[in-house]
């Protein structure tokens, strides 16, 4: 059972209910696993908190051109769809950064000028973290452009019979339809605001046009009419909500599970189980009915 | 010849400031005084790379000088590489910004004005 939480606006919250889920979930009896695909701004760990994290870097294969092969005859540049290659009269130029390492350019050079070589752009970390939360995240490098290569490779350290937690970055581009292609359900957790519901809106229609089950979680409840209006409009269920409270909002700022600090609010997080189970046709073990 | 980027292709039009998603690439020719329309929309549209691209274009048609508004670090590295001199206007049509060039008041870049995807 994979569950990933998105939600096209950023700062909504999907860390904060992701990570209190997992570890309601985990203290339920069920062994989870966290995998936080936000690679260019993990966060999740400043909350669960793993340690003895294991470190791997993250390669990606780029083009290196041989210049006393090379005739410049112009054709790698002129078929590369990613423009990573620019073709000069006397010089070959690669951008790298804009290389998704498709080689066709080492494939189509008549002159054989063209070889593959590595190229890190962000590392992984797995480890445990608190409640025996099974912990993985990636890291993708200060002004690396591309953030799938480091999701995809997150996603090799799944765990078999663990329920997999998926932070996925905000946005509604390449990561985040990476990151929820594999799921079985996916949390939206919005703000009852306009830009809230605005990006919402577009993240919910992707992750429909994928043939996802969604939901919705309402962090920092307040009366907002729109965005009750288009959930009951387009069938979208509501799975939870989460009051605006100083109390959660402190309890975050100072990097704390909300639900260790008040466990009064464990009964939202059991609702959210109950209604992903309900609407997933999947099991979450241990969760109370 | 000048290459000036442009909202729609006439010298009575503006200079479009930005230089990679511009739609059209006036080439004008100071010897004959003609110019000719280079149609950009292809990298208006391209998902990444844009500026590399346009760059590119302004290369093919033989231009030696490019005036736009902001040149980021990519596009710049590509127009220099081809030893391209490039000139920053703002708030012009193509043709006053082409005189402005000749009276020589444009600032000449030396280096990328803008990051990427400013």
């Amino acid at each position: 059972m994979k569950i990933a939480f998105a939600s096209g606006k950023g700062g909504t919250g999907k860390t904060t209910i992701a990570v209190n889920f997992a570890y309601h979930i985990a203290n339920s009896g069920q062994q989870v696993q966290y995998i936080d695909c936000d690679v260019e701004e993990p966060n999740g760990h400043l909350f669960l908190k793993p340690t003895a994290l294991e470190k791997k870097p993250v390669k990606v294969m780029v083009p290196v051109v041989d210049l006393d092969k090379c005739t410049f005859c112009g054709r790698c540049g002129a078929e590369c769809r990613f423009n990573a290659i620019v073709n000069l009269k006397d010089k070959v130029m690669i951008f790298q950064e804009m290389c998704h390492s498709c080689a066709l350019c080492v494939k189509i050079c008549p002159e054989g000028a063209m070889r593959e070589d590595e190229r890190e752009i962000g590392y992984t970390e797995q480890g445990t973290a608190m409640s025996g939360i099974s912990f993985v995240q990636g890291v993708l490098n200060v002004s690396e452009p591309m953030a799938g290569p480091v999701i995809m490779a997150v996603k090799k350290y799944y765990k078999e019979g663990f329920i997999k937690i998926i932070d996925a970055p905000p946005g509604t581009s390449c990561p985040v339809v990476k990151t929820m292609s594999d799921s079985d359900f996916v949390v939206f957790v919005t703000e009852p605001t306009p830009f809230g519901l605005h990006d919402l809106k577009i993240a919910v229609s992707i992750a429909l046009n994928m043939g996802k089950p969604v939901g919705v979680v309402i962090n920092r409840d307040g009366e907002y009419l729109p965005l009750k209006e288009y959930l009951d409009e387009n069938g979208i269920p509501l799975l939870m909500t989460l009051p605006e409270k100083k109390e959660i909002a402190q309890s975050y700022s100072r990097g704390e599970i909300i639900l260790n600090s008040f466990p009064q609010y464990a009964e939202n997080f059991e609702k959210l189980a109950n209604n992903i189970m309900k609407l997933s046709g999947k099991k979450i073990k241990g969760s109370k009915k | 010849m000048i290459a000036v980027t442009s909202v729609d292709g006439t010298l009575d039009g503006k200079l479009d400031e930005r230089f990679g998603r511009a739609q059209k690439i006036m080439v004008y020719d100071p010897a004959t005084k003609d110019s000719r329309v280079i149609d950009n929309k292809l990298n208006m549209s391209a998902s990444q790379g844009a500026g590399i691209q346009t760059a590119k274009n302004i290369i093919d048609a033989g231009a030696k000088i490019v005036i736009s508004g902001h040149v980021g670090p990519n596009a710049f590295n590509v127009l220099k590489a081809a030893g391209i001199e490039m000139y920053t206007a703002s708030n012009m049509s193509v043709r006053e910004a082409l005189k402005a060039f000749e009276d020589g008041k444009l600032i000449n870049l030396t280096g990328a004005d803008v990051g990427g995807h400013w």
